[in-house]
């Protein structure tokens, strides 16, 4: 050893004699499934594989945890670079990108040889996973827009379980900001840096916000509009705060009542229990989304992530007993046990865990009722748009019409791509 | 005989280095400048033949773009109103801790300095505390002198103030440092003979601290400009280019179009035209300091 630490050639020999069997794979080594997930879901679905790998001896299931900032450019370079993992989590909305790039596997075939279809989920959430009549992924987990409020606040102002109509709902936040006596309030936060609140109300009014398969923007048309007009109308009227700022640490606005509702997702009912003080424990709750017509509920987005298999896997069959295997209901349960994500399976929500939790159940109603975005790569792109253009007119800087023709002129030109692939003029 | 030996000298030693810097330098700056002449993006990714070669059209496209000039504007905005405040602040930062009457210099150089080497990430959320409309510092220190809260970072009028004052505070250190080296440089005897000729401070500050300081004042507006050309971090962990865009720079557009969506070959087109500008001003500015070289 004396005569190889000091001469640095025969250290480098032995050092690849040394690397030499790691590099050729070792003698009859384990199958090993490539399995790629993100953020919590990627840290929490640890605790699910070895329960797998017993029921399957000789694989192994190699687990890459994925941070969600920056999972889609790591998915994209292991495109380039030919090297995607057998299987992976993917957030619905994505889904259409990658079935463009041809990048995931059809999984009619093996969904039919397992006997599982759409019956078991909710609908809404089984057809973002469903691109130009094929289907790409297994829902795994779901997600949607609630409403959380303040039930002393809402009551106060005669609605003690929240809105149910857009109707209620603007008489709800009125005499929210007018009631007398107390602190600066406002009725809802709707922060302006996030397209949900102005896309679910689009949804809600019937608008399919692109028109022509897709291919040009709509939002200047009737639904969209009278949406659009409904969502500014929250800031114009002093319902809704224009500034995010104002809310920085949006638990602490809440607990000191800034303002009543919010719109978010499942990840919020595990975040307010945890961070509103306990006596303030009884005074929240969730609803679904109000509607604009009486007796319809309103639809809300159809989000989460699904399982998908990657077309270049070699070992596909292996890949789907691991999509399965995540998603039967007795996984979906454990799985939401760990993480508090919702499970896709509607079997899974008869367990007691979900069943008694109160705050559940509203997500529950709300997923009967939801819609997908629509599914095409520039999705997240429009979004983003929508978003400025809601910013620009909830500040006044632009009035509604202005902004949404200006928004579907831009839409219209991140569309022009499509156009062409499609032969569309 | 002596040409060839020579010539494959140069091959060794120079070739290694070319190498490197044709592969990984040269080659992506010529791909890139083919590639903003194309609608490369996602769709090209998956398969080539759905890019098209559409020449001009991403820079037509950029001068036709709303959100481009309002980058633009912003950056020369940061550039203009942050680059002179941050030499300016440097240079007083430098004058007080070169004054015979300041005592503990060396501590006040450690904490001048520190902001200089600490993370931008750190320092966004703690300003992000000290910007807080209702319970940041810096409203409640105004609110006492009796002026009416700001939105720092929530109004678009204010944001890009709020990011200036952060970021000279950040970078002041560093050119502080340079200017105190020039000062040092500074012969003590010019002020003997000009305090002995009767000139006061104010005077001798202008006459002999300002022009001997010339040459570094050059260098540090230079490198700040360049610096401050490239903004890009400090929107990008404070305000994501927000509100309403009036804290987009160019450098946060380019990433948001190549790296966010894919849009590559009209990234590209940004890129260059950054390069262009930037080139530009580099240009003016190493003729100005030639010039003011043959004046000294």
């Amino acid at each position: 050893m004396r005569a190889v630490r000091r001469n640095p050639v025969a250290y480098l020999a032995v050092l690849c004699v040394c690397l030499l069997p790691a590099c050729s794979g070792g003698p009859a080594q384990d199958t090993e499934i490539q399995f790629w997930a993100f953020g919590s879901e990627g840290e929490n679905v640890k605790a699910l594989l070895p329960a797998f790998e017993r029921q399957h001896p000789g694989v192994r299931v190699k687990l890459q945890v994925i941070p969600w900032t920056a999972a889609h450019e790591k998915l994209l370079t292991a495109y380039a670079g030919e090297s995607t993992p057998d299987v992976c989590q993917l957030g619905n909305t994505w889904i259409p990108e990658f079935v463009t790039l041809k990048a995931i596997e059809p999984l009619e075939p093996w969904l039919r040889r397992a006997g599982l279809d759409s019956t078991s989920y909710f609908s809404g959430i089984w057809r973002t996973n469903f691109i130009e009549d094929v289907q790409y992924g297994l829902p795994w987990y779901v997600d949607t827009r609630v409403l959380f409020y303040r039930k002393d606040m809402c009551a106060r102002a005669g609605f003690p379980t929240g809105p149910r109509t857009w109707a209620e709902w603007d008489t709800l936040c009125r005499r929210i900001v007018t009631a007398k006596g107390g602190h600066e309030r406002y009725a809802v936060l709707l922060p302006t840096t996030e397209w949900a609140p102005p896309v679910i109300f689009g949804m809600q009014k019937g608008s399919l916000m692109l028109r022509d398969r897709n291919t040009y923007g709509d939002f200047s048309g009737a639904a969209f509009h009278a949406a659009f007009r409904f969502y500014i109308d929250f800031f114009k009227r002093g319902y809704a705060p224009a500034a995010l700022t104002d809310v920085m640490n949006i638990y602490q606005s809440f607990g000191e009542g800034y303002f009543a509702m919010y719109i978010t997702g499942p990840w919020n009912i595990g975040e307010f229990s945890r961070r509103l003080p306990p006596a303030l424990q009884d005074v929240w709750m969730t609803a679904p989304l109000p509607g604009p017509d009486p007796g319809r509920p309103g639809v809300s987005l159809a989000g989460g992530s699904s399982l998908v298999l990657f077309s270049r896997s070699p070992r596909k069959e292996l890949a789907w007993e691991l999509i399965r295997y995540l998603s039967a209901p007795e996984q979906q349960i454990m799985f939401y046990r760990i993480t508090g994500d919702l499970p896709a399976r509607v079997e899974a929500w008869q367990d007691s865990a979900l069943a008694t939790n109160i705050y559940a159940r509203a997500f529950f109603e709300q997923l009967k009722h939801v819609a997908p975005t629509p599914t095409i790569p520039q999705w997240e792109q429009i979004a983003m748009k929508v978003q400025d253009f809601a910013e620009l007119a909830a500040r006044n800087k632009m009035t509604v019409e202005e902004s949404l023709s200006a928004l579907d002129r831009d839409v219209d030109r991140i569309l022009e791509k499509r156009r062409w692939m499609l032969n569309v003029r | 005989m002596f040409g060839s030996s020579r010539a494959r000298a140069l091959l060794i030693f120079l070739g290694p280095a070319l190498l490197a810097i044709s592969v990984f330098f040269f080659l992506p700056v010529l791909a890139a400048l083919v590639m903003s002449f194309t609608d490369f993006d996602i769709y090209s990714l998956g398969d080539i033949r759905y890019a098209r070669f559409v020449g001009f059209r991403n820079y037509l496209q950029l001068f036709n773009d709303p959100l481009f000039w309002k980058a633009l504007g912003n950056t020369l905005y940061f550039l203009v109103v942050g680059g002179p405040l941050s030499v300016a602040v440097s240079l007083g930062a430098a004058l007080l801790l070169h004054s015979r009457l300041v005592r503990f210099k060396p501590m006040f150089r450690f904490i001048y300095f520190m902001p200089v080497v600490t993370t931008l990430v750190a320092i966004a959320v703690v300003w992000r505390y000290v910007y807080h409309p209702r319970f940041g510092l810096l409203n409640a220190a105004m609110g006492a002198l009796g002026f009416s809260p700001i939105d720092w970072l929530g109004d678009p009028d204010w944001a890009m103030p709020a990011l200036i004052i952060m970021a000279v505070w950040k970078n002041f250190g560093y050119n502080m440092i340079i200017f105190i080296a020039g000062l040092q440089n500074i012969p003590a005897s010019l002020y003997e003979a000009a305090s002995i000729d009767g000139a006061g401070p104010v005077q001798q500050f202008f006459k002999i601290t300002l022009p001997m300081l010339a040459p570094t004042t050059l260098f540090i507006s230079i490198i700040t400009m360049i610096g401050y050309f490239q903004f890009f971090a400090e929107p990008y962990v404070m305000t994501l280019g927000g509100p309403m865009n009036s804290t987009l720079s160019i450098v946060l557009l380019m990433y948001q179009q190549g790296f966010r969506w894919w849009n590559m070959g009209y990234s590209a087109a940004l890129a260059f035209v950054l390069f262009a500008m930037i080139l530009v001003v580099s240009v003016i500015q190493t003729r100005v300091q030639k010039q003011k070289g043959d004046l000294l």
